[in-house]
């Protein structure tokens, strides 16, 4: 699962994510991060079982947890033709049983890299 | 065996046999080819991906005080006027004024299509006969007299699918291409392809009438570039009777804006041949890969690949595995041809024989060009360089005395290291910096090579925001320095 964290100026400061990681045992991937002096927002990516009790860990230092359940979304406007296919990092796009391009969501996470290649303009990324 | 009329009287009675493409090649699979040409009339193919060589023909009618339109936009997309009065071509690639490559031709299509109005601003420079200068109006296709679609090169037998061996990202006409041979883009649908199921050109051709955009067209001809078995149409068709969801304006992001068109050829099997040659299957149809890499117009061949392949969404590259994306819509393909097929069960639609057969032989020439000016013919050789153990000074002193803004930083086999602008000089004494160019220098180092064309040279000077390259050979030492002065004069000749 993807947990979007926003840190304020206070716990911008402190090793938050490492402090995490060791105490509940969790293996985080951070999967987007910007982090400014006052204040940093990160993606972060744990195994689902584990989501909620890393999450109420953050909570406890402080910081902004928030969980991304949304994934990319395929608009009336796409004609199915694949161009997102080849540039998922994760392979979220498929050509499915009837040549329609089905969205893996789960895989999905949040680049939003594919929304700048479609021609159609047809990916969206709900917040 | 059969002829058109035939299969015409059949299509009359209600009795006609139409399979689609893809269903032709299990039927041929079972029968041979000899017994499915006698169960079979008609086979419908269909293609559904971006075409930019595509437009239409508009006549507004006149005006009152008439103009003769000299330059014309339709919701700030410019169209061709250098016609009669009211005459104008718009293409679907011509990008709006005001909004760049979010809006062009292929929009204002689609919206006249979707039944929008488009706003109408011409400007002329008056004659007796047509007096008007100017003028803003606001139209929709049931407002104009014609509007007709002529795409002078559509429905690619095959196309040469891209990679790209750069380490950096391609936003090309072929989507975007990752670096380092990230991904593989293609174009085309195959053995669902019209002209891949009449291969001879025997049943397509001109006046051969087809599925255009959801209405009825023609064949009026090869297309440009047709050179088989890249071969082309040049197709028409009534804007006023095609539907949106099969002309579907879209943007390449980096590239521009293009059309995507939907077309169906229903191709009538006459005779086993034409059977054989409909039963045809995506492992039988060659093309290359191409490196998008080289920004020249012979592009490095990387690996011959069928379509068979490339449809399995995975090529092998140099060993490794690489990710394919189709451009052309499969879906939308298939659907065009299920779409042809009921149209010609129900007696809608009805087959004709070309007046005129197209070239199965034609050559792809290259441009004629006067000279293609390299690198070497502009660039300042032989060089300036430093040494990176000099001191700053020393480098202040040299840029002032040839008045050069670059020095390129070399080690004592004259390899290029670095480079040392008069900007870095100047920032290391805006801050009291003392000490030897390696400490200054910039050390990834954008370069070109004597053999490089100019406009090559200037375009990455554009991306990189920068103002000279240095010139290498082939073992990385410097042989000159090239500007974009030295290039601005040169282009602007």
């Amino acid at each position: 699962m993807l947990l979007k964290l926003k840190y304020d100026s206070r716990s911008v400061r402190a090793p938050v994510i490492s402090k995490v990681a060791i105490e509940e045992n969790a293996l985080i991937n951070i999967i987007e991060a910007k982090v400014e002096p006052r204040y940093g927002e990160i993606v972060v990516e744990v195994d689902d079982e584990i989501a909620e009790r890393v999450a109420e860990k953050f909570k406890k230092y402080g910081v902004e947890v928030r969980k991304l359940t949304k994934s990319i979304e395929k608009t009336e406007k796409c004609v199915d033709c694949g161009a997102c296919i080849s540039v998922c990092p994760t392979g979220v796009f498929e050509r499915g049983e009837d040549d329609r391009i089905v969205v893996n969501e789960v895989k999905c996470i949040r680049c939003g890299f594919c929304v700048g290649v479609c021609p159609l303009k047809a990916l969206r990324l709900p917040e | 065996m059969k002829t058109v009329e035939e299969i015409n009287e059949k299509i009359r009675e209600g009795n006609v046999n139409v399979v689609t493409a893809l269903e032709m090649k299990d039927i041929v699979a079972e029968l041979g080819a000899k017994e499915a040409a006698k169960e079979v009339d008609v086979v419908t193919t269909g293609t559904f991906g971006a075409m930019c060589s595509s437009g239409a023909f508009f006549n507004f009618g006149h005006s009152d005080p008439p103009i003769k339109m000299q330059k014309v936009w339709l919701n700030d997309v410019e169209a061709y006027t250098g016609i009669a009065a009211v005459d104008a071509y718009l293409g679907v690639t011509q990008l709006s004024e005001t909004l760049g490559m979010e809006y062009g031709g292929a929009h204002v299509i689609e919206d006249l299509v979707r039944g929008k109005e488009v706003e109408l601003r011409a400007t002329a420079y008056g004659t007796d006969c047509y007096p008007r200068k100017e003028i803003v109006t606001e139209i929709s296709l049931e407002d104009v007299n014609q509007a007709v679609m002529v795409n002078p090169r559509n429905a690619y037998q095959r196309y040469r699918a891209a990679t790209n061996s750069s380490d950096r990202v391609l936003r090309t006409y072929m989507g975007t291409l990752l670096p380092n041979f990230g991904n593989v883009t293609y174009a085309g649908v195959g053995e669902l392809s019209p002209l891949n199921n009449d291969p001879e050109y025997r049943t397509i051709g001109v006046g051969t009438r087809i599925f255009l955009g959801g209405a009825k067209g023609y064949v009026i001809g090869e297309g440009t570039q047709h050179a088989p078995p890249f071969g082309t149409l040049m197709v028409k068709g009534n804007l006023k009777e095609m539907k949106p969801e099969y002309l579907r304006a879209a943007t390449f992001p980096g590239y521009g804006v293009t059309l995507f068109v939907g077309i169906g050829i229903p191709i009538p099997i006459l005779d086993e041949n034409m059977a054989k040659a409909t039963a045809i299957t995506d492992d039988q149809i060659e093309t290359v890969i191409i490196d998008f890499g080289v920004p020249r117009r012979d592009r490095p061949i990387v690996r011959k690949v069928t379509y068979a392949e490339l449809k399995s969404g995975k090529v092998e590259i140099n060993g490794e595995e690489v990710r394919v994306s189709p451009l052309s819509s499969y879906y939308m393909s298939k659907k065009i041809a299920e779409e042809l097929k009921k149209m010609i069960e129900r007696g809608e639609f009805f087959l004709t024989m070309p007046v005129e057969r197209i070239p199965q032989k034609e050559v792809f020439k290259p441009m004629r060009q006067k000279e293609i000016k390299v690198v070497k013919s502009v660039m300042s050789s032989p060089p300036i360089t430093i040494s990176p153990e000099a001191s700053i000074e020393e480098a202040a002193k040299i840029l002032i005395e040839n008045e050069i803004d670059h020095l390129p930083v070399v080690n004592e086999k004259g390899e290029l290291i670095g480079i040392v602008t008069s900007w870095d000089i100047a920032r290391a004494v805006a801050r009291g910096k003392v000490g030897k160019v390696e400490d200054i220098m910039t050390r990834k180092v954008i370069t070109t090579t004597m053999e490089e064309p100019i406009e090559i040279a200037a375009r990455k000077m554009e991306q990189h925001n920068i103002s000279a390259l240095p010139v290498v050979d082939k073992d990385n030492r410097v042989v000159g320095v090239v500007s974009s002065e030295d290039l601005s004069k040169l282009l602007a000749r």
